[in-house]
């Protein structure tokens, strides 16, 4: 589809700019929760913690507002094709981005849990990486839905696989170490819950992608995902050499 | 990344909806290559579109598109104005029905329209009715009365008029004359109804009402609707036709037009945007 001329009724072009405001500024909240919920994890700072945890309100309001506004545009405009679109996906990426704050927000209380532990530098990184690349991830689809770009989205969705092959190996990794030491348990359970949040947002990023892709093109992405987090198949047995 | 050439466009789709959801459509009415003349303006320019049976189609686009004209020339209503030609065909059970010697006494029984201001004619509900039924056939009082009854039935309008089919038709209200011209039109058993803007003199009540009609008319007739209201064009009907300038700009299922059009000018007007 060509470029989008203006509506002939200036109101319902600001509403849609407005909504897309919206979602722009929950997606930098979003990112600024995620970001944050790594770094007090890693240097193990309960205050940023903290403070991440009650950002992640700012985030709630915000997706009750897009929710508000959808219903009366969609009650009042009677919105057609591409505006319909538009706003369907307003309303499904809010949701997604929703529960990228959360994941922060249990990330940063994770944080906070295993602050007097000892962490071990490797599995740190591991996750850390993993952080990053979800995040990288979350602003690509992010801008993405700004550029109204499917095939920027198109690529997020498919890098998804990096992030689950990455959790498979830190799930292994993991799963080592509370073998080794069960004393190690109390905080490799957190640290796995933590990767397992960071997958979860990769997947909310992948929405995000199919959603872009719906909104620009008007039908789903029809090809097959590949499926790379295997840990819920992965059997845990007591001897180390099964890992 | 090599996976990303499957999602690439498909540009030129046929104006035509899937395959696997025309599977059982069938063709009532096929207009092919149309073209239409007052005098020397050309109002239509190559139209080319099918109403399948037991369909609704809508026909949309700004105020001098055409969509009025073109119904116009599905029951020949045209013919009756001087200085107003059809070239092309229009197929009605596959026969061409722009042919001079084409029976047009038998093709306004089949193709029956109703149009936007209500027309009742200054006489009783009851004859209202059974004037129409008389100029195509004789029947007994008994089977009069039970034809006007059945029209009345399949126009909603029976419970509200059963005990004044005396009174005239002029005394009934805007959506009940409405009601009243579309059961005049059920009464002489069309195949194909033409609605001219039904609704655009009635209230919301009355609307929803025809568009009911409209509904359970279906399963028996061939349905095409001009208007100007796309909710209701995105209520009513299976199909949509977006016309502009005289030209059928894109003809698809409903569900599609209204949220996924493939013309740049059918989402432009669909959405109310600058074009």
């Amino acid at each position: 589809m060509e470029q989008q001329h203006e509506h002939i009724v200036r109101s319902y072009e600001e509403e849609l700019a407005l909504l897309n405001n919206k979602i722009a500024k929950m997606g930098g909240l979003a990112e600024q929760v995620l970001g944050q919920s790594f770094e007090a994890l890693e240097r193990r700072d309960p205050d940023l913690a903290a403070a991440t945890i009650n950002e992640d309100e700012a985030i709630d309001e915000l997706q009750r507002e897009i929710e508000e506004q959808a219903v009366v545009m969609i009650a009042r405009r009677q919105p057609m094709a591409y505006d319909l679109r538009q706003i369907m996906a307003a309303l499904r990426i809010s949701t997604d981005l929703e529960r990228i704050g959360d994941l922060g927000k249990n990330i940063a209380k994770r944080a906070v849990a295993v602050v007097t532990e000892q962490q071990p530098k490797q599995l740190m990184l591991g996750l850390k990486h993993m952080g990053e690349l979800a995040l990288g991830q979350l602003k690509e689809v992010l801008d993405a839905f700004i550029e109204r770009d499917a095939d920027r989205a198109l690529k997020v969705w498919y890098k998804d696989e990096e992030i689950d092959a990455m959790y498979n190996s830190l799930f292994r990794e993991l799963l080592t170490y509370m073998m080794e030491d069960p004393r190690n348990i109390g905080l490799c359970t957190h640290l796995l819950f933590g990767a397992k949040n960071i997958e979860r947002v990769g997947d909310h990023a992948t929405n995000i992608a199919e959603t872009v892709y719906y909104l620009v093109h008007g039908r789903n992405i029809t090809d097959q995902r590949p499926k790379g987090d295997t840990t819920a198949t992965t059997p845990v047995s007591l001897k180390r050499s099964a890992v | 990344m090599t996976n990303l050439a499957i999602h690439t466009e498909v540009k030129e789709q046929p104006p035509a909806p899937d395959a696997k959801t025309s599977d059982k459509l069938e063709e009532k009415l096929s207009v092919r290559n149309l073209n239409f003349f007052y005098g020397d303006f050309r109002g239509l320019t190559n139209v080319s579109v099918s109403l399948y049976k037991n369909k609704v189609t809508a026909f949309i686009g700004p105020s001098g598109c055409g969509k009025s004209t073109l119904l116009r020339v599905l029951n020949r209503i045209y013919d009756l104005y001087p200085n107003q030609r059809a070239e092309g065909e229009v197929l009605l059970d596959n026969e061409n029905i722009l042919v001079a010697n084409y029976d047009l006494n038998f093709l306004r029984a089949k193709v029956g329209m109703v149009f936007q201001k209500p027309t009742p004619f200054p006489m009783t509900i009851y004859e209202n009715i059974a004037f129409g039924i008389r100029l195509y056939e004789k029947p007994s009082k008994a089977d009069l009365d039970a034809r006007v009854e059945d029209a009345l039935q399949r126009s909603a309008l029976w419970d509200e008029v059963k005990d004044k089919l005396d009174a005239s038709g002029l005394s009934l209200s805007g959506g009940q004359q409405q009601r009243l011209c579309i059961a005049r039109t059920v009464a002489i058993r069309p195949e194909v109804i033409l609605l001219d803007e039904p609704c655009s003199a009635l209230d919301p009540i009355s609307t929803a009402k025809i568009e009911e009609l409209i509904d359970v008319l279906k399963k028996d007739y061939t349905i095409a609707i001009v208007t100007h209201n796309m909710q209701q064009a995105a209520r009513t009907s299976d199909y949509t036709a977006f016309m502009y300038l005289g030209e059928l700009v894109e003809f698809d299922e409903t569900s599609k037009i209204f949220t996924n059009p493939k013309e740049q000018r059918t989402q432009d007007y669909i959405t109310g945007r600058f074009g």
